[in-house]
């Protein structure tokens, strides 16, 4: 019972870190939350079923399932890609300078603008995602894990480390973490600072399109207020760890993906949304800056 | 050259983002029209540079300001006032009933928007979770009559003071909270009122909602024709306008506005910045829950899908729309954005589509709302510094 939960839990938790890097990586060298981040999740899963439904239709599904996954994955990605670096420009980028409440509500209403725009143009109604993974598992004691929660943290962890790989060895990660510790300075140096915002945008809602597809194939059903819920618990899970912090939001998403599931299991499964919240409200009381993260003094 | 290549990129751009969900010809017909939105706006962007538009702009501005001033005046405003509060009373008279419920919805969001306003307008804080509040005090009025057989009007100040409470308890808890935090921590907030409206089954009677809630009575006069609600209403919504601007006037208000410029310079200037903040939510969510009692009477239903984060949104758009901090323009916002689905209500799908959409371009044109409060606009306006 235990270990079964915990395998759901560290699962669920993949999901939420994929999601909570492109917070802490947006608020690390904007410090604006991007509200629509979790629409650009939503919008990955439902790139993935269009894509998987053409390729079906053209036939290569039932020829190679894996090419197709993969075919699948990358358009999605790409689109989320696409999408991010769209909203930056549209959205966030005439107001970079302007007071705080400002980007934020821009925020807020691309959110909306997105999930209607996804709604008026799929449907209102649930989609199911093709049940192409194979049901197998490996049973360990009295819990299973199936292949696909296997392929799931194992894909998560993979991107993880190339996002860590990326941020600390490539010339544009160095210039990603010089830009989040100071702007001006980074700029001053010759680093190129909307290149490096649109950069990070993109390399969030890649790792966000990667976390739609796959709770898509693991719940089999999306639909367009997908990305609300699971944009608040992965925003939560960024706080948790600290925010801006890298190796925090990871951290955060697999703790409270454990946490709850623990939470549904033992506690009450109908409240199982509001463990989210209430460890967001405890964590900002109790300690604002994250497990992992550095106290920032206020800017006056 | 510039210009030439924005032409081929951004049809070639919006059709590509918009092909997957749209199919091909929709998303190339979408990248036209996106095109050609984009061509009109240069050619107003243009226009407004030349020398003729910088004119016809600063003509029109000079005419908007005399009005303002105008109606500003004092005598002038008494009057225009005593002739709005007229037609408000009489027109309705002359209405249908589909139309009076019209202006009674309209009524509430005044309500709710004006409410709002004091937590974001004047103070600054973006409480997400202000719905929260409307559905405590039409829960608690539900509750209250149902089980315990309170009559309204008691409710309608138990409601007010309890949702007053809660805006208090959330207002300590994020206390030490800035802005983004604060947005999503009073999000959650909502969405622990909803969890716990949908499954707390004894108390709320989860999602199938309370049923058979008794309307208002005066003495032994019952409310049940649509205008004696309106008139309610109407009543309500006078005196949030009243109270509210009063406040607005006073110390507190010109303490929240200085504490929305500057925390620290407030504090420094011996403005205590905890009581204020929680006294914004206070007063804020006592509003929401004045409006939640008299929608629990007047529908006679409540469920927990009257108080979702939709609502939140239309209720801030509201307020971003017509104005942040300013009571005018909250007024007109609410107005425009209940009166315009229904002008057009073909169109009732894309509603929220282009409520979200406003946001943005608001934000980034005309941050100050259709009717801007002065002071409010040069606040929002971007500062120089650039990097």
């Amino acid at each position: 019972m235990l270990l079964q939960q915990l395998i759901n839990g560290i699962t669920l938790g993949a999901v939420y870190a994929l999601i909570a890097l492109g917070y802490t990586m947006v608020y690390g060298i904007l410090e604006l939350i991007n509200f629509a981040h979790g629409e650009i999740y939503m919008l990955g899963a439902y790139v993935a079923i269009v894509t998987l439904s053409f390729l079906t239709f053209s036939g290569l599904t039932a020829k190679s399932l894996l090419l197709s996954l993969l075919i699948a994955g990358i358009v999605s990605m790409i689109y989320c890609g696409a999408y991010g670096l769209t909203l930056e420009k549209v959205a966030y980028r005439p107001l970079r300078h302007a007071p705080r409440l400002s980007p934020l509500i821009s925020a807020i209403g691309m959110s909306i603008f997105l999930q209607n725009y996804v709604m008026l143009t799929q449907g209102s109604a649930d989609k199911i995602f093709p049940h192409i993974f194979p049901a197998d598992s490996i049973t360990m004691g009295n819990a299973t894990l199936t292949y696909l929660q296997g392929f799931i943290i194992v894909t998560s962890v993979i991107l993880m480390l190339a996002l860590q790989a990326f941020t600390k060895k490539t010339r544009l990660g160095k210039a990603m973490r010089a830009t989040a510790q100071d702007k001006k300075m980074a700029s001053l140096v010759g680093i190129d600072i909307n290149t490096v915002i649109v950069v990070t945008f993109i390399t969030g809602s890649v790792l966000a399109a990667a976390a739609g597809i796959m709770v898509a194939m693991y719940y089999g059903l999306i639909n367009f207020y997908m990305g609300y819920v699971a944009g608040i618990k992965a925003f939560t899970a960024a706080v948790l760890g600290g925010i801006g912090n890298i190796q925090g939001a990871v951290m955060g998403g697999f703790l409270l993906g454990i946490l709850e599931s623990l939470g549904a299991a033992y506690i009450s499964s109908e409240y199982k949304d509001a463990f989210a919240f209430i460890v967001l409200i405890l964590i900002l009381i109790l300690k604002p800056t994250g497990l992992l993260g550095e106290r920032v003094p206020e800017k006056v | 050259m510039n210009n030439y290549k924005r032409v081929m990129i951004i049809p070639t751009w919006s059709a590509f983002l918009l092909l997957p969900f749209m199919g091909i010809i929709k998303a190339i017909i979408g990248g036209g029209i996106i095109l050609a939105g984009f061509i009109l706006f240069s050619a107003m962007n243009n226009f407004m540079k030349s020398e003729r538009g910088r004119k016809t702009s600063a003509g029109i501005q000079n005419r908007i300001n005399n009005l303002h001033s105008f109606i500003e005046g004092p005598q002038i405003k008494k009057r225009l006032l005593s002739l709005l509060l007229l037609l408000l009373i009489v027109i309705p008279l002359l209405m249908n009933n589909y139309y009076i419920d019209v202006l009674t919805i309209t009524g509430i969001y005044v309500v709710l928007a004006l409410g709002l306003n004091i937590v974001v307008g004047l103070a600054g804080l973006l409480d997400l979770g202000y719905i929260a509040f409307y559905a405590v005090g039409a829960y608690s009025y539900g509750i209250l009559n149902t089980e315990f057989g309170i009559a309204f009007w008691p409710a309608l100040i138990i409601g007010a003071l309890l949702s007053a409470l809660c805006g208090m308890m959330l207002g300590i808890i994020t206390l030490r909270l800035r802005g983004d935090y604060l947005a999503i921590v009073t999000l959650g907030f909502l969405m622990i009122v909803h969890l716990i409206l949908n499954n707390w089954d004894d108390l709320t009677h989860g999602p199938n909602g309370i049923l058979g809630i008794d309307p208002p009575a005066l003495g032994g006069f019952t409310l049940s024709a649509p205008l004696h609600f309106y008139y309610l209403i109407l009543v309500l919504a006078g005196l949030a306008v009243f109270v509210i601007n009063r406040i607005n006037n006073s110390g507190i208000g010109r303490a929240w506005i200085a504490m929305r410029e500057d925390e620290i310079a407030a504090s420094a200037m011996g403005i205590n910045v905890t009581n204020m903040k929680i006294l914004a939510f206070a007063l804020g969510a006592s509003w929401a829950g004045l409006a939640g009692v008299f929608f629990a009477g007047r529908y006679a239903f409540i469920s927990p899908e009257s108080f979702t984060f939709f609502e939140t949104v239309l209720v801030l758009s509201m307020v971003v729309l017509g104005g942040m901090g300013s009571i005018t323009g909250v007024i007109i916002g609410v107005a425009l954005l209940i009166i315009l689905p229904e002008v057009f209500r073909g169109f009732q799908d894309y509603r929220m589509l282009a409520f979200g959409g406003a946001m943005a371009l608001m934000m980034i044109f005309r941050p100050q709302g259709l009717i801007g409060n002065p002071r409010r606009k040069i606040e929002l306006m971007p500062n120089e510094e650039r990097i």
